[in-house]
């Protein structure tokens, strides 16, 4: 039998919230960077969308107010938010869940808000490099931005917490193959009917209802923002709505296995 | 109704716990303490509701009757104050697949105010020289060795560890066992599940059996297999039994001596070990015309009790 040592005497408590927040922030983009092929997807397909978008925009002779990478790239941006923070997250907390990190963090001093905040923080730092790589590369296309840097920031906030409380849900009632198939299925939707990619004008009537969308609010705000250089208060306001929404189901629903 | 800091709180109290999934009874008014600074062991076969009742020590899964505290506290509606008070080791699982072994272990103490050095944790549970491998590539024992670290590391005043030996080579399990020990030796309370009898045996200073989700006995590993003058006597023969034999046994033993047919071949008498009892036991096989092949004398162990509360085995 094994006389005390001292070692392991009790010293239970938590650290400091925000501490946490950092510590699960920095864990999640550092496990999403090793994963390649969720990085690809993350970067590869806006990229295509940006060059193909613009290629076809000239050669379709799509009737645009503004040259066609100005119109496309802040909708481009608006896709790769989307993709990272919806279809990516959800697509990992599924599989944290089927694997019981989600448990596991479950019953660490982590509290469900800090572990939705800290994936957030992870993904927000994803996608300041997929905004720079897509910046350049729209740039080299002669990209010429409004500098609404405001309402651009305030709609890549607001698009990740709505986006992501979503995808959280999903996967949170989903099991993990569900989650991958339903997270790409409403990503490749919102692709191409969101309005993400196209102002809502070019969906006819349909457009009025896309707008509400959170695909079409990020996109419109991002536009706005880029090639009005003004702050799209409803469309932030609608995205706000979702990421209320969203956090109350997930909330709600959030399971840990 | 004392203070939940109050030292005399038990560390798990549960009160006609009552957990279904579906139709199928998991845990079935159970009832049970744990005393603090104690190792305390809830053996029973798998199905036993083993696993549901420590979930919901942890506040996983909310009772649908009667009632569970840790630490005095309401593992649900308090789970913010208790979960840092509190080190839990899941069954498996419960890492990243791509992340590094100290990775993951250095994460989870970056949740806590106090944590353990990570570098003598590793150590001491054998994880230095794995620290860079992906989770996925470590062995079933190495996993099992990061949950226990990982229950560990934030310092807390209850583990909660199921099946903690569970794919272990016999080093790995006495250094485990050992590691339990200081942790009681340090105040630490020890909750864990096993169906290893000999792990129970050796670790615990307090034994719940349970099966089909009800406690069915409760002590010291002494007190459980002690039963006065008391001892076993295991008949093996060389044909199967005829029908009846246990019942027809009973009877000409007499009131004081248990019979638990273990086998087709096998028979378990628990009762007063002297020259009479023996020699009924040979006149019964002579009567009914079996050949014993084998009379074994012994000390009743942990395995003979649940033999006898439950009529059958405990390996999985």
């Amino acid at each position: 039998m094994r006389g005390s040592t001292g070692t392991f005497i009790p010293r239970p408590g938590a650290a400091p919230l925000h501490r946490q927040v950092l510590a699960q922030a920095a864990m999640e983009s550092r496990l999403m960077l090793r994963n390649g092929e969720q990085l690809l997807l993350a970067v590869v397909i806006p990229v295509i969308v940006l060059i193909g978008g613009v290629a076809g925009a000239d050669r379709v002779g799509l009737d645009l107010e503004h040259s066609a990478v100005d119109v496309f790239a802040p909708g481009v941006l608006a896709l790769a938010v989307m993709s990272t923070a919806f279809t990516s997250l959800a697509i990992a907390t599924g599989f944290e869940r089927r694997y019981g990190v989600i448990k596991r963090l479950g019953s660490s001093p982590l509290p469900r808000s800090g572990l939705l905040a800290g994936k957030i923080g992870g993904l927000l730092l994803i996608e300041v490099l997929q905004v720079l790589v897509i910046s350049i590369v729209a740039l080299a296309l002669d990209w010429d931005p409004e500098p609404g840097v405001l309402g651009a920031v305030l709609a890549v906030i607001l698009g990740t917490a709505a986006f992501a409380s979503l995808g959280l849900f999903i996967s949170g009632v989903l099991r993990a193959e569900a989650t991958l198939a339903a997270a790409n299925l409403v990503y490749l939707l919102l692709m191409a009917g969101g309005a993400v990619v196209l102002p809502s004008s070019a969906y006819g009537a349909f457009g009025h209802v896309v707008h509400w969308l959170p695909s079409g609010a990020l996109g419109g705000a991002m536009r706005e923002a880029l090639i009005d250089g003004t702050t799209a208060w409803s469309e932030l306001l609608v995205l706000l709505a979702w990421a209320v929404l969203g956090t109350a189901l997930t909330a709600r629903t959030f399971k840990w296995e | 109704m004392p203070a939940p800091d109050d030292p005399d709180v038990p560390a798990v109290a549960v009160d006609g716990l009552v957990m279904r999934y579906g139709d199928k009874v998991a845990v079935d008014g159970l009832t049970l303490t744990v005393q603090r600074h104690t190792i305390t062991a809830v053996l029973g076969p798998n199905g036993a509701g083993k696993t549901t009742t420590l979930e919901t020590c942890e506040g996983y899964r909310r009772p649908q009757s009667g009632t569970v505290r840790v630490l005095g506290l309401d593992p649900v509606r308090e789970r913010t104050t208790l979960l840092p008070r509190i080190g839990v080791m899941l069954q498996g699982g419960g890492a990243w697949s791509g992340v590094r072994a100290r990775e993951m272990l250095d994460h989870v103490a970056k949740l806590h105010a106090h944590p353990l050095d990570t570098d003598m944790l590793s150590d001491r549970l054998g994880l230095a020289d794995c620290g860079r491998t992906p989770y996925r590539r470590l062995s079933g024992g190495q996993q099992q060795r990061l949950g226990l670290a990982m229950a560990l590391v934030g310092r807390p005043e209850i583990v909660f560890v199921d099946e903690p030996t569970a794919g272990m080579d016999p080093q790995a399990r006495r250094t485990t066992w050992e590691l339990l020990e200081e942790l009681r030796a340090d105040g630490v309370t020890v909750v864990l599940t096993t169906h290893y009898m000999d792990e129970a045996e050796r670790l615990a200073d307090h034994i719940h059996i349970i099966d089909h989700g009800r406690l069915i006995a409760s002590g010291s590993p002494l007190e459980l297999t002690r039963g006065g003058t008391h001892a076993t006597i295991r008949l093996v023969v060389t044909r199967p039994f005829p029908p009846g034999s246990p019942d027809t046994l009973r009877r000409t033993l007499g009131e004081h001596a248990e019979v638990t047919q273990l086998d087709e071949v096998s028979m378990l008498v628990t009762g007063p070990a002297d020259a009479s009892t023996l020699a009924k036991v040979s006149r019964w096989c002579e009567e009914n015309d079996v050949l014993p092949e084998s009379l074994t004398l012994g000390q009743r162990n942990l395995e003979d009790v649940f033999l006898q509360l439950t009529g059958r085995g405990l390996e999985p």
